[in-house]
Formats: C-alpha cells, structure tokens, sequence
C-alpha cells in the first residue's frame, strides 16, 4: 500500500532514509570514472603491457574499482540505506553473480574439454589434446 | 533455417494448425467447449459477469488474487494430471506388439506438458497464492507492497498458462521434456511451433512470476506491524521471504536463456547449434541454474507451511525457532552451489563431479534439521489429528523417503547409473508430491476456512487423503524398482514383458490418485453445501498463534482496522494469554488500493503478442509489443489509485462481527 | 517468553497508545517502492550475468570468421563510453536539480540526459549495421552471437531508458515535482547508473579483453 509521509518533501531529504548526492559527489565520481576509463582504454590501444592474462586482470580490476566508485558516488550506495537491505541485496546478488560465473566458466571448461576435445580455443587445439586428465 | 513462406499476416499460421485427425483431441475439444459454454451460460443467467469483472477481475486484493492463483492452480491440476493418467495408460499396456494407443509424436508431447504444466502452472500458482493470501494477513498488514503488480503478476501467470492450454487446439506442444534441450529444441530438429509455445508460454508466466518475487520481498521488509522484528515473524513468512529472494535471483536466468533458445531458432543464432561454434552442453548448465534453485522456490513454502501447521496442532511453541529460520537462510544459499547434480552424467570429469556431489549432500543436512525440529514441537505437545496435520505427516515420512533417494543420486557413480532412469522420475515425484503437493493440500485444509469462512468436510478430506497417499506409493514405489532395473524415462513402449506387471501397479496407483483428485472436487463442493453446519464464526477455528487468526473469517476488504502491535512470536497466541480486547470503538477511515482493469489488459496484449511470435505472425508481434508497452505507459499516468474506506463502514464491519462473535460465546 | 509488562514503546510503535495495548490507532508503512525497484535491478544483474557467462564461454568460438580485434573500434568504443558516462553526471545534475525543487531545470537536465542516451544508441546501431554489413553479424558464430546479445540487450535497456525518460518528463511537466514523480525519478536514476554499471563490464570484458591476444 502506498504510504503517507505527511511531513513536507520540499527538499527531500534524510528523513526517508535515502542519501542524495552533492554536486562535489557528482564530480568526484564523474572524474575518478573517467580516470578508470581512460587507464584501461590506454592499456589495450597502447599494447602497454605484453602479456594478455595480465593486462586481462589488470583491467578487470580497474573495472571493478570504477563499479564501486559508481556504486557509491552514483548510486550513494551505503550501509544505511533502506535499513541495510539495500546493502544486504547487492552483496547477495554479487556473491551469486561471482558463483554462477566462476561455476559456469569452470564446468563448461571442463565440460567443453572433455566432450569437446577438437574444440579448442582458436590456435591451441594440438596442446589440449595433449592433456589427458581434466 | 526458414524453408517455407510465412503468410505476411498470419505468418505460419493456417487451418493446417487444427488437429482434425487427432480423435483424442477432437473429443478433448468437444468437451471444452461444452464445459465452456455451460459454465458462460451458468454465469450468463445468475449474472455473474459484472461481479466476476468488479470483484475477481480486476482486483489488487491480496486476498482475491491468492484465492484466483490457487483456482488456476486446481485447474491446471486437472490438465497435468490428464496427461499423468494417459502417460501411466500408455506405459501399462504397450508392451511387445502392442504399440499401446499414443504414437510417439503424441506421447513425447504429453510428458512435455504435464511436467511444464505441473511444475508452472499448478505448483508454482499454488505456493505463489499461499504466500499471497497469508503472508499480508500475518505480518499485520493490508495488502502487499505494490498490488497493482500483484494483479498483474497473476494476469501474467495465467495468460501463460492460457497460451499452453492453446497449444492443444492450434499447433502442437514441444516434444523436448519439459527442459526442452537444444538440439532437440532447436530449429533443426523441432521445426514446428511446439518449443515456441512452450518458451513464450513460460517468458510471459515468467515475467509474472518476478514481479511477484519483487512484491512480497518489499512487503516482508517493509509492512510489519510494529514490533514484529526480522527474529518475530512467524517461520511461514521467513519461507516466504527466502523463496521470493529465489525467485529474484533465479528468474532472469530462465527468461535469459528461453530468450537465447528462441534467438537460435527465430534468427539462425548460434548459442547452442552444434555449429558456428555454439554449444549445447551451456543450455543445460545455464537451465539448471535456474532449475535447482526453482525447486526450493516449490518447496520452501510448503516447509513453512508445515512448521505452522506442526506448531498449532501440536498446541505448542514450534521447536527451535532460530535453527529454523537458520536452516532456511542456509538452504536459500546452497541451492545455488548444486546444480550441476542435474547432469553429472554430461562429462564435466571427477573433479567438478565431486565437488557438486560434496555440496549436494550437504544441502541435505538443513533440511534434515528441519524434520527433527518439527519432530521435537510434536514431541508432548498435544496432538490433533485434523486434516492438516495427516497430511504433514504425510508429507514427513514420504518427503523424507524422497530426501534420502535423492541423497543416493548425489553420488556421481550411482547417478550415472541411474540418471534419466524411471529411478530418478520416482525420486523427484516422491519429493515434489510429498512435499509440495502433501503441503499445499495441508495448506488448503488449514487455511480454507480463513478464506471462505467455512471448514472443509472432514469425510471427504479424508478420502481425498487416504486416495492421495496410497495411490502415491502404488504409482511411484514400482518405478524406484524399474529404475534400478535400469528402465529409462521418457519411453512409450517396452519389448521386456516382465517390466509390465510394475507399470500395471503404477497405473492403478494413478487411479487412485485420480480418485484422490476427485474426492477432494466433492470435498469442495460437500463443504459449499453444508458450510452453515462447518462455518468458522470466531475467525480462529484451529486455536491458531498468528495474526491471520485474529481477524475475522473471511477478512474484511481492510484485513485489520487497527493494526496489530506484536510483542512475542506466535503473536496471536500472546494476545490470547494475555486476555486481549479486540478494539470495538474510535475506527478511523483506512486508506486503499483502488480496483483496475489494467493488470488484465496489459497481460492479455502480452500473451497476445506471445501468440502472435509463436506463428511468427511478425505484424501482430511489433503492433502486439507496442499496444503492451503503450498500455503500460497509459497505466503509468493514472496518479489516482488509492480511495478511503469510510470510518462508518468500518463501524459496521466490525459491528458485524462483534455480533457474530458475542453470539458464538453464548 | 517475555515478560508481562506492556511496554508499546518496547514493540517500537508509533505513538503508543496505553489504552490499546495490541493495536496502532494509524499505521503508515514506509513506501517500498525504492527498494523494490532496487531489487528488480537485482534480478536484472542475474540476466545480464546469464549474457556475461554465455559471453565467456562462447567469446572465442570464431568458427574461422572475424575476431574481436578484427571487428572491434575501441576508439568508437570510448566515444560511447564517454557519452555514457556523461549522461550519468547530467542525470545527476537532474537530481540535484529536483532536489532544490527546480523543475525547469531538472527537464532540462533530463533531456541532455536523454540526447546523450540517444548518441549512445546512435553509435551503436551504426556499430552494428556495420558489422552485418561486413558479414559479421549474429549468425556468423557463436562469438558474434553472444556479442550482439550482450552488447544488444544492454542496449535495450537503455532504449527503455529513454522512453521512460520521455514519458517521465511529460509526466513531471503535468503534474511537476510531486512525491510520486521524485520516486519515479529516484527509479529512473537508479535505473540509468545500473546502465553504466553493466556498460563498464561490457566494455572491459568485451571490447578490451576482446581485442587482446
């Protein structure tokens, strides 16, 4: 049902437990975001680093540092908001997220491995096919 | 990919589409209509449209849309169960040359249907209206958090069950299992419309069914009454809470991969072809992740369920409360660290095998908590063996038969020889119908007279029970024994004689169920006729402990005129012990939620454009798709949902009931 | 079990009443529809975690057509990336703007907010008919089909994004900053930032670790 916050919402504030931003909060994030952009885009197009698997998790980390910074910056994501819950549901959803990620990539590498052996990844069929156990 | 002509209207649609050499299902048609027309006609003459449309239709009553879930629920039963007793016909008698009286084609159609029928279409409808009706009720609220989405969410689930009941007459069903696996799902292999009614019938129900998820999240965290804390709730609420969490997290993944599967066959994608570099083994990882969260989804409620049933007719406090609520949190999170017990047998190799048999087994242990706590709440209570109470004891010695089977194929090596066996199908029935189906039957008995203001008749509740019970073992048992001869699923036709005395056990057990089914029809209706003799006049009929008992039976429209302050768990069984007076003075008047038609219409143009996509009937899908999005932004710029009930309506509701009550007491 | 004492301040009710110990003469639920909104994006992550894992698994499957680092333009890329990201900020000025109660303003900064969702939408469509173009559209592999189907239902919401915006700044020019129209704001806000959210994994786990070796 809907509710009756009969108290005035001129300014819509604090008293609905929801933070709001500030124009400085706006910035720091916008700026720190563009930062986080940049960096990577500059890893790949620059060929900075030589190795693909690490310039690969430097880049997923910078992605995750700029998703947090969103979450909090834009967002205004925080422990007090809707009592926690909102706070308690993002950190289920990730956990989730991380579990069917990481469960799927590994059953399918396994799966994909085993029933799939010709099917390697372009470029690299002769080596798997080496591999006798998973 | 697309070798024939699409008509620019009717795209595949034609005449063709009507099965006029399917005698079975012409003579299920005949029926249909007739039924059908008898029906209209009866509403026709006592002039039940105008009140069906005010009341039913258009309702954003929790209450009204819990009693229409389980409706559609007891409906659909009827259809899946056709299908289950036609299944058990086939397989009692086609053995050597008897090819029995279901070609394949039809047969494969069948076990598709009734397990998207059953696990869709009656379970989920029935603990999805369980929650509806009972959760507000039991945290002292008035409705759900937004019940303008409840309306539509039902809509939602109800037209997608609609667009399966039109496959029978226009098309055909899928023919894949009820999981319907690429390739066999694929266009190659099911060119025709089946898998498409079966993946829009399930994205339209689908969406419904979130949004619901989404509803009764906010309500649980947002609508208690005062002083009923995270750790005071009653443990039904608690299930509830933790099954619409699952349903949050799991339901995308199936709309998800359905929209993968219907981009495969429509566009010539290739997530799970066998060429293009696709790959169907990821279909049946991505499917199970939902699948196995989606049967805690079924069986989390009934839990709850049996944990008030257990407690009330126990007549004592339900033994440890925390474990309980721990016991649950902690299934809620490892469901989603098993699903790959599904397939085993696929090749994912020892490793992966056994870390998901490991975690498998482990779920098992929660579980096992719960059934012992249960125990202990019976252990010197003061037990009364009432309907609801048969069937969860029922449900405890079958469910756990089912439990400890599944426990058997958490081991890889015993799953791999029996997987997709008649073993497994006897492991899943057992659970799901000792567990949902015993529960959700509890349920009814338990909650029937809060809704209807009348008890349910116990003689034939008790037909109905014994039927359910022995019919169950006499269908299922014989199929544990099959499966470990090592007779596969799935199959319309056996060469071995000697397997058919068991599928003749099994055929009678179905009988009997179909009794069951039968006798629970008559209870409905006996319980109509005589329901001045069984009516529930103090609004509390089982000595109830929570709050849904201290309203009236049925509830006013309002559900509570004053909201209840909650002190204690079991909160209704404080307020007894602590002499309470119902409050017959001062109402003031209470805000609510206004009646509309829009739920309807916008789910009705979303299952029209699900049947205009199933023919491919492009036209129709693009106008369908913008007339459901316009409907939905129109709906958007109504501000005025909400009215008031007058303060003196509220006086003579409540006046009414103190009459009843006082006149009860006498 | 607790003890006798009827404490309604205990139960944490508003305004006790010591004549009706077991009932609130007037409830008002908090309004859930914040949070409600917040855990529908929730389940939106689980479907675009479904996109991310068929990406994963199916992102080297070539099937002997284009790769990544064939087909993809990263400095397009950034472009989009950078309209994105804008229309974020601007969506917060919006924000900021209805917050001071400033309704000329807040449309405008909304519309900014949806010219930039637009240009976003422009680049990829035009991404898109070019790669179709070049035969390398959804059908060619598995790669290319997990691709458009990531990169398009991302797209997709942001469609729904701006017809939402639309429709909210007709709604707000007719009924301006009411407490119903701040809640849908507050949503779309939410809504719009998710967007960018899924655009950084997009871009880092499908352009950039595409184009790598």
């Amino acid at each position: 049902m809907s509710a009756h916050h009969e108290h005035g919402h001129g300014h819509g504030a604090h008293s609905d437990g929801h933070d709001h931003g500030s124009l400085k909060s706006y910035a720091i994030g916008f700026i720190l975001s563009v930062i986080l952009t940049a960096i990577p885009f500059w890893l790949v197009m620059g060929h900075v680093i030589k190795d693909s698997s690490t310039t690969a998790f430097v880049i997923l980390g910078f992605a995750a540092v700029q998703i947090v910074v969103h979450m909090i910056y834009f967002l205004h994501m925080n422990s007090r908001s809707e009592g926690g819950w909102s706070l308690l549901a993002l950190i289920f959803t990730i956990v989730l997220v991380v579990i069917v990620l990481t469960g799927s990539i590994w059953v399918m590498y396994h799966l994909n491995h085993n029933m799939m052996p010709s099917m390697g990844p372009a470029g690299s069929s002769s080596v798997q096919q080496m591999h006798d156990m998973p | 990919m697309e070798n024939h002509t699409l008509h620019p209207l009717l795209g595949r649609l034609s005449l063709d589409a009507i099965p006029y050499h399917e005698p079975i299902l012409l003579a299920t048609f005949t029926m249909v209509v007739l039924g059908g027309l008898a029906v209209m006609g009866a509403m026709t003459k006592y002039r039940l449209w105008g009140p069906l449309w005010r009341d039913w239709v258009t309702s954003i009553d929790h209450k009204k849309i819990g009693i229409m879930y389980m409706v559609l629920g007891l409906v659909m039963l009827l259809r899946g169960f056709a299908d289950a007793l036609m299944m058990r016909l086939q397989q009692a008698i086609a053995f050597g040359d008897s090819m029995g009286y279901l070609p394949p084609h039809h047969y494969d159609q069948i076990f598709t249907a009734h397990g998207v029928i059953m696990i869709f279409f009656v379970a989920m409808p029935f603990v999805t209206g369980l929650m509806n009706y009972v959760v507000p009720l039991q945290i002292g609220a008035r409705d759900v958090a937004f019940p303008f989405l409840n309306n539509f969410s039902f809509w939602m689930t109800a037209f997608g069950g609609g667009l399966t009941m039109v496959s029978l007459f226009v098309g055909e069903y899928a023919k894949t299992g009820w999981l319907a696996y690429p390739p066999l799902s694929g266009i190659l292999a099911s060119p025709d419309v089946g898998v498409d009614y079966y993946i829009w019938s399930l994205q339209v129900a689908g969406v419904g069914t979130l949004l619901s998820g989404v509803n009764l999240i906010a309500t649980i965290v947002k609508m208690r009454a005062p002083g009923m804390k995270l750790m005071k709730m009653p443990v039904f609420t608690w299930t509830s809470l933790c099954t619409n969490v699952l349903i949050v997290v799991t339901f995308p993944v199936l709309t998800a991969v359905l929209a993968m599967l219907s981009l495969d066959r429509t566009f010539g994608t290739h997530f799970f072809t066998n060429d293009f570099g696709g790959d169907s083994m990821l279909y049946v990882n991505l499917i199970w992740i939902w699948g196995h969260p989606e049967v805690y989804i079924l069986v989390l409620p009934v839990f709850g369920v049996f944990s008030e049933i257990v407690s009330t007719f126990s007549g004592k406090r339900l033994f440890g409360y925390t474990s309980m609520v721990y016991a649950t949190v902690v299934i809620t999170i490892l469901s989603y660290l098993v699903w790959l017990h599904h397939f085993f047998t696929m090749g994912s190799g020892a490793s992966v095998n056994s870390f998901f048999g490991i975690t498998t087994m482990i779920i098992s242990i929660p579980t096992g908590a719960k059934i012992f706590n249960w125990l202990f709440t019976m252990y010197r209570g003061r037990i009364r063996f009432e309907l609801p109470m048969m069937w969860t004891i029922a449900f405890m010695i079958t469910f756990v038969i089912g439990g400890m089977t599944g426990v058997l194929l958490a081991v890889p090596p015993a799953d791999f020889v029996l997987h997709n066996s008649l073993f497994l199908i006897a492991h899943f029935h057992n659970v799901i119908i000792g567990g949902v189906v015993f529960g959700v039957f509890a349920a009814i008995n338990y909650w029937f007279p809060k809704a209807f203001g009348y008890k349910l008749d116990v003689f034939w509740g008790k037909v109905s029970f014994w039927c359910w019970v022995v019919g169950f073992y006499l269908a299922f048992m014989p199929l544990y024994v099959l499966g470990l001869m090592g007779v596969t699923r799935r199959m319309s036709h056996f060469e071995d004689p000697s397997l058919q005395i068991w599928f003749q056990i099994a055929a009678v057990g179905a009988v009997l169920i179909a009794g069951g089914i039968g006798s629970m029809l008559v209870q409905f209706y006996v319980s109509y006729r005589r329901r001045d003799a069984l009516r529930d006049v103090t609004g509390d009929p089982w000595d109830g402990r929570t709050l849904e008992w201290s309203t009236s039976s049925p509830p006013p429209d309002y559900n509570f005129a004053f909201t209840p302050r909650v002190y204690d768990n079991d909160s209704w069984t404080d307020m007894k012990r602590r002499n309470y007076l119902r409050p017959v003075k001062d109402f003031v008047s209470i805000h609510m939620p206004k009646n509309t038609a829009a739920g309807f219409v916008i789910a009705g143009l979303s299952a029209a454009t699900g049947f205009a996509l199933v023919w491919q009937m492009w036209i129709f899908a693009v106008l369908g798709l913008v007339a459901t999005v316009g409907a939905a932004i129109i709906h958007t710029f109504n501000y005025k949902r909400d009215y008031y009930i007058p303060a003196e309506e509220v006086v003579v509701t409540e006046a009414e009931r103190t009459r009843l009550l006082e006149a009860a007491n006498v | 079990m607790s003890e006798l004492v009827l404490d309604p301040a205990k139960a944490g009710a508003h305004g006790a009443q010591d004549d009706m110990p077991f009932h609130v003469r007037e409830h008002h639920p908090e309004n859930g529809t914040l949070l409600g909104f917040w855990i529908y994006l929730m389940s939106d992550c689980l479907l675009f975690a479904v996109l991310f894992i068929a990406y994963a698994v199916l992102g080297r499957n070539f099937a002997g057509g284009p790769s990544g680092a064939e087909l993809f333009d990263l400095p397009l890329v950034a472009l989009n990336t950078g309209f994105l990201l804008l229309s974020s900020i601007t969506y917060g000025f919006a924000m900021l703007a209805s917050q001071r109660a400033k309704l000329g303003t807040t449309l405008v900064w909304l519309a900014v907010t949806g010219l930039f969702g637009l240009g976003f939408l422009s680049l990829e469509i035009f991404e898109f008919v070019h790669l179709i173009h070049e035969g390398a559209g959804p059908q060619r592999s598995a790669f290319l089909t997990s691709f458009f189907a990531l990169v398009g239902t991302h797209g997709l919401h942001v469609t729904c994004g701006v017809i939402w915006l639309v429709t909210l700044m007709f709604q707000l020019n007719r009924h301006g900053l009411t407490e119903a129209n701040t809640r849908r704001l507050m949503c779309l806000s939410m809504f719009w930032h998710f967007l960018d959210v899924i655009w950084i994994g997009v871009f880092t786990f499908v352009y950039l670790m595409g184009v790598l070796p």
